[in-house]
C-alpha cells in the first residue's frame, strides 16, 4: 500500500522552511521532501560537512537570518517527517514519485506545497561550454556547500543581484576576483535608489557590495558583451566588449548568469495552468495571492512560483500553508495572512524594479556567432537552430524542440529553454508568449535506469 | 472572413498516412488541401518508437508492409532527409521456448515473401549477439527491418507535400464534412470552407467521428504506448529489438540514446494528450537491465507517449467507404502503422487516380465492421499486440 499525507511539502529552502513551521504550528505533520543533504535550500545552503566556517563567513550580512532559519528547521524535526537527499521526479493522480538511494516510492498527498526554487537563467556566448565556465548558483554551492573556489582567478559576469553578491562573497573567502562585468548599463543601477523605501537594508547591502569590491581593487565593468573564452581544454581568459571597447581578461574561471528562472516542473506535470510574466519572461503556474493553484490541493511558495527572493520566500511559504489550513477548514489567522499578502505584494514592487536595475540584455542574440552551442546536452547550435525555425517556419517552441534536438537532452531544456525561446521570438520577430513553452516530462531529473521499486 | 479553398483531394490528419498521402497525389499531378488539428507529424507518427519493421506483422499485412520495404530507403529523393533510417535488423527476442516455438511457427507461415529470416536458439543467439543476457530461450532476425527517427520523417513528409505544391492547413481541425453532389463539403478551423471531389479520413485515433459521420463507425479504440530514452551512451546494440508478446521493445539511436517501451500509458483530462505510465516505465526499464548488463549505471532522461488508434481485430481500416462514393479511410494501425504508413499514402493515391490498387487491401475493408455493435469498441490491453 502507498501511504498518503495530508500535507507534503516539497522543497527545504526559506519557502518550505516556513511552510512547514506554519503546518506545524497549526497541528499538522507535513512531510518535507528535499534534494539536498541539508535543509536551507541555495542561498541558505550548508556546508556537506561542517568545516569550521561562521555563519557570518558562509552568509555575510544573512548570517542572522540564515542561522535563525537552519534553527528553526532543526527544531520542527520531531514534528516533521523529513525525507532528505530525496528527488521528486514525477507527480501523476494526486501521488508524489520519489527516489532516494536508488530506490522508488510513491507518496499520496492531499495538500501539497511546492517550493521548487529557481537555477541561474543561462545565455549563451562563445565558449560557454568550456570548463572552468560555471553559473553563478553553481560558483556559491562551491563555496558554500564544499568550501572551495571555482577557480584561482574567477571573472563574474551577467546580470542579477546575484553577480555582486557571489563576487563579493570570493572576495571575502579569499578568492582573487578579476572582475565583474555586468551586462548592464551602469546607468540602470540609477533605479536602485527608488527601491530604497521598499526595502532599505536589502538595496544598499546590495549597493554596498559593489562599492566593497571596488575598494579590494576588482575592476567593474558595465554594458558587457562576452565574445569569447580563451583555452582550448580550459578556461584561460575572457574577451568581452563594454561598449565599443573591446577587452581581454586573463581568469581560470567565469561565473555567470542572468537572474534565475523559476523550476516549475513539478507544478506543470500536476497540472497546474500557466500564465506568461512579463518581468521573467517567462510562463509561471498561475496563483492567487496566497499561492492556491486552480488545481484542488496544489499550492505553490517561493521562487518556483516567480523569482521574488529569500525573504518573499519565507512570506509567501508562510501564505501557502495558511491557505491550506484554511482550506482545510481550520482555524487561519486571516489578519496574518493579509499581512503576509501585503508584505508579498511590497517585495513584488521591490522586484519590479530590481528587474530595471539588472535588465535582461535584449539584444543579446544579435551579437552571438552561429556556431555557438545554444543546448549543451544535445550539442546543438544557435545557427542549427535558427536554420531549423526558418526551414519549418516554425513558430512554437515544443516543435523547435522536436525538429531541432535543442532541449531534448539531459538537463530537458532547463538550461537551455529560455535561451531557446529568446532565438524563437526574434527570429520570428514574435512576442515570448505567442511562442509558448516546452511542456515538462517525467521525470523531471535523470533517473538511474537500475531504478527499482521499494521492497522489489 | 471565410477562407474558401477547393481541390481535387483533402486529407483529415497529418499524420504520416495523410502526408505520405499528399505527397503522393501531388506527385500524381492532383491538387491536394492536407489538414490537421494540430502539427503535422506531432501525434502518433512523430512520436512513436520509430520501429520500420515487417517480421511479426500477420501475414495479411505483409504484402502492405513489403510495398514499403521498397519506400523507406528512398527517403532522401522522396522527403530530402534519410530520417535516420537503417536497416538495423529486427531481432525478436522468446523468452520461453513457448515463445521461440511461435517464433519458429511464423517464420515457416511467411517463408514465401521474402523476410529471410534467421533462427537461432537460445544459445546461438547468445553467441551471436554478445552484448545480449539473460534467458533467452531463442531469437528470430530479420535482417533488412529496421529503425527511423519519426521525430524527423513525419513532419518531413508534410513538408514534402507542401514544398510539392500541396495546401497544407495546421491548427485547422475538420469539425464537419458533407457528402454533395459533385464532392464533399467542408468546415475546419475557425474559417475555412473546403470543397473537393475527394475526401480522405486519416485522422488517426480522431477518425472514426469522421467515419461514423458517413454512417460507417468503427469500433476504434486508443492505446497510449509508454516509451522510455536514456542519456547516449557508446554504440553497442546494433539491432531494433523486440520480444514475442511484445512486453519490451528497445533500439539505440546513431546519438547513442536507447529508446525502449512497454506497457502502457494514459491520457490526460483533454485526451488529446496522454502520459506515459510510471509502473510500464519501471518495468521496462527493469527488463533492460537483465537484458543489457552494460547499461547498469546508466540513466534514463525521459518518459513519454502517444495516442494510437486500435481494432479489435489488430488491423487497420485502409480502403473506399462503404457508404459514400469518393471517400477513403486509413486509420486504426494499432501501434505499427509507422513503418506501413509511406505505403498506406501510396494505395491511397492508387485508389484517388485508379479506382484500385495492386496491393491486396480487402482484409482492411471497413465494411468488416458494418451492423457490428458499439459494445465491441470496449478492448482494451488485453491482446499481446506488438507496439514497434
Ligand atoms: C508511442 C507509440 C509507439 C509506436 N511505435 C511504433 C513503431 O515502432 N513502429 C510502427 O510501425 N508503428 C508504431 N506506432 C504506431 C504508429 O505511430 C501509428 O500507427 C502511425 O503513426 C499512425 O499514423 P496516422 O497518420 O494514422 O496517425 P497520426 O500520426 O496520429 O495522425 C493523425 C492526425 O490526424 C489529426 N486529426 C485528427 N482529427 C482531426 C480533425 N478532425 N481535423 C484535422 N486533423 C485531425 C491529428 O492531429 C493527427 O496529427 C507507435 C505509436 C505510438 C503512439
Amino acid at each position: 500500500m502507498n501511504e498518503t499525507a495530508s500535507v507534503v511539502v516539497v522543497g527545504a529552502g526559506p519557502a518550505g522552511i516556513c511552510a512547514a513551521k506554519a503546518l506545524v504550528a497549526a497541528g499538522l505533520r507535513p512531510v518535507v521532501i528535499d534534494e539536498g543533504l541539508r535543509a536551507g535550500g541555495q542561498i541558505y545552503r550548508r556546508p556537506l560537512v561542517d568545516d569550521g566556517r561562521s555563519a557570518t563567513d558562509l552568509y555575510g550580512s544573512e548570517a542572522a537570518k540564515a542561522t535563525r532559519l537552519h534553527r528553526e528547521f532543526d527544531a520542527l524535526l520531531p514534528s516533521i517527517d523529513y525525507r532528505p537527499q530525496t528527488l521528486v521526479w514525477n507527480i501523476a493522480d494526486n501521488q508524489l514519485h520519489l527516489t532516494a538511494n536508488g530506490v522508488h516510492q510513491r507518496i499520496g498527498f492531499q495538500n501539497l506545497i511546492l517550493t521548487t526554487g529557481a537555477t541561474d537563467r543561462v545565455l549563451p556566448f562563445p565558449g560557454w561550454t568550456l570548463p572552468g565556465v560555471y553559473t553563478l548558483g553553481a560558483a556559491q554551492t562551491a563555496l558554500k556547500a564544499q568550501g572551495c573556489t571555482i577557480g584561482k582567478r574567477v571573472v563574474f559576469l551577467g546580470s542579477g543581484p546575484l553577480l555582486y553578491l557571489v563576487a563579493w562573497q570570493y572576495v571575502k573567502a579569499g578568492g582573487d576576483v578579476a572582475a565583474v562585468l555586468d551586462t548592464a548599463p551602469f546607468a540602470a543601477k540609477l533605479n536602485l535608489l527608488s527601491a530604497i523605501r521598499f526595502d532599505p537594508r536589502l538595496v544598499l547591502t546590495g549597493m554596498s557590495y559593489a562599492a566593497r569590491l571596488v575598494r579590494r581593487g576588482v575592476k567593474l565593468h558595465y554594458n558587457v558583451r562576452p565574445t569569447g573564452v580563451d583555452g582550448s581544454q580550459h578556461v584561460e581568459g575572457l574577451n568581452f566588449k563594454s561598449g565599443a571597447k573591446t577587452h581581454s581578461i586573463a581568469c581560470d574561471a567565469v561565473a555567470y548568469g542572468f537572474a534565475l528562472r523559476a523550476e516549475t516542473q513539478l507544478a506543470d506535470l500536476a497540472g497546474c495552468p500557466f500564465r506568461f510574466d512579463d518581468r521573467d519572461r517567462t510562463w509561471l503556474p498561475a496563483t492567487d495571492d496566497a499561492g492556491r493553484t486552480s488545481c484542488k490541493g496544489i499550492y505553490l511558495a517561493g521562487d518556483g512560483s516567480g523569482i521574488a527572493g529569500a525573504d518573499a520566500a519565507e512570506i509567501s511559504g508562510e501564505l501557502a500553508a495558511l491557505a491550506v489550513i484554511q482550506d482545510s477548514g481550520m482555524a487561519a489567522d486571516p489578519r496574518r495572512m493579509s499581512v503576509l499578502a501585503g508584505a508579498r505584494r511590497r517585495k513584488a514592487k521591490l522586484r519590479d524594479i530590481l528587474e530595471k536595475a539588472f535588465p535582461f540584455p535584449q539584444n543579446w542574440f544579435d551579437q552571438i556567432p552561429g556556431a555557438t552551442t545554444l543546448c549543451r546536452c544535445e550539442e546543438i547550435t544557435v545557427s542549427s537552430v535558427i536554420d531549423t525555425v526558418h526551414g519549418n517556419d516554425l513558430r512554437e517552441l515544443n516543435r523547435l524542440k522536436a525538429l531541432s534536438r535543442a532541449g531534448m537532452g539531459r538537463c530537458q531544456g532547463r538550461m537551455c529553454s529560455a535561451a531557446m525561446a529568446e532565438i524563437l521570438a526574434s527570429t520570428q520577430k514574435l512576442k515570448l508568449p505567442e511562442i509558448g513553452r516546452l511542456r515538462a516530462q517525467a521525470p523531471i531529473k535523470p533517473l538511474p535506469l537500475s531504478l527499482h521499486e521499494a521492497g522489489s | 472572413m471565410t477562407r474558401r479553398f477547393s481541390a481535387d483531394v483533402a486529407i483529415i490528419g497529418g499524420g504520416l498516412v495523410g502526408s505520405s498521402a499528399a505527397l503522393a497525389l501531388r506527385l500524381a499531378g492532383l491538387s491536394v488541401i492536407l489538414m490537421d488539428k494540430g502539427f503535422c507529424g506531432a501525434q502518433a507518427s512523430g512520436v512513436n518508437y520509430g520501429g520500420v519493421r515487417r517480421q511479426g506483422r500477420p501475414m495479411g499485412q505483409l504484402p502492405l508492409s513489403q510495398r514499403a520495404h521498397q519506400i523507406w530507403p528512398q527517403l532522401n529523393a522522396l522527403i530530402g532527409i534519410d530520417g535516420e533510417y537503417q536497416r538495423s535488423g529486427h531481432l525478436k527476442l522468446a523468452r520461453t521456448p513457448e515463445d521461440f516455438a511461435k517464433l519458429e511457427h511464423y517464420a515457416e507461415t511467411v517463408k514465401s515473401f521474402g523476410l529471410d529470416l534467421e533462427l537461432y536458439t537460445g544459445a546461438m543467439a547468445k553467441a551471436r549477439f554478445p552484448w545480449l543476457s539473460g534467458n533467452i530461450a531463442g531469437a528470430s532476425l530479420c535482417p533488412d527491418d529496421g529503425q527511423a527517427n519519426p521525430r524527423l520523417v513525419s513532419p518531413a513528409f508534410a513538408k514534402a507535400a507542401r514544398d510539392a505544391g500541396a495546401i497544407v492547413l495546421e491548427h485547422t481541425a475538420v469539425h464537419a464534412a458533407v457528402h454533395t453532389n459533385d464532392g464533399f463539403a467542408l468546415q475546419a478551423g475557425a474559417d475555412c470552407e473546403i470543397t473537393c471531389r475527394f475526401l480522405i479520413n486519416s485522422a488517426g485515433a480522431w477518425a472514426n467521428k469522421i467515419a461514423a459521420g458517413f454512417d460507417e463507425p468503427a469500433p476504434l479504440s486508443r492505446i497510449y504506448p509508454s516509451m522510455v530514452v536514456t542519456e547516449p551512451l557508446a554504440p553497442r546494440l546494433p539491432v531494433s529489438l523486440g520480444e514475442e508478446g511484445g512486453g519490451f521493445y528497445c533500439r539505440q539511436v546513431t546519438r547513442g540514446n536507447y529508446i525502449m517501451g512497454g506497457g502502457r500509458g494514459y491520457a490526460l483530462a483533454d485526451p488529446d494528450f496522454s502520459r506515459p505510465s510510471t509502473t510500464a516505465a519501471l518495468s521496462v526499464m527493469k527488463r533492460a537491465t537483465t537484458l543489457f548488463p552494460h547499461l547498469a549505471g546508466a540513466h534514463v532522461i525521459r518518459f513519454w507517449s502517444g495516442t494510437e488508434g486500435q481494432l479489435p481485430d489488430n488491423n487497420p481500416v485502409i480502403g473506399p467507404s462503404g457508404t459514400t462514393p469518393g471517400l477513403f479511410h486509413a486509420f486504426g494501425f494499432c501501434g505499427a502503422g509507422f513503418q506501413v504508413a509511406p505505403a498506406v499514402g501510396a494505395i491511397l493515391c492508387d485508389l484517388v487516380t485508379s479506382g484500385e490498387t495492386a496491393t491486396p487491401i480487402d482484409a482492411f475493408s471497413i465494411e468488416r465492421f458494418r451492423n457490428m455493435s458499439s459494445q465491441h469498441n470496449e478492448k482494451k490491453g488485453t491482446h499481446n499486440e506488438m507496439v514497434e
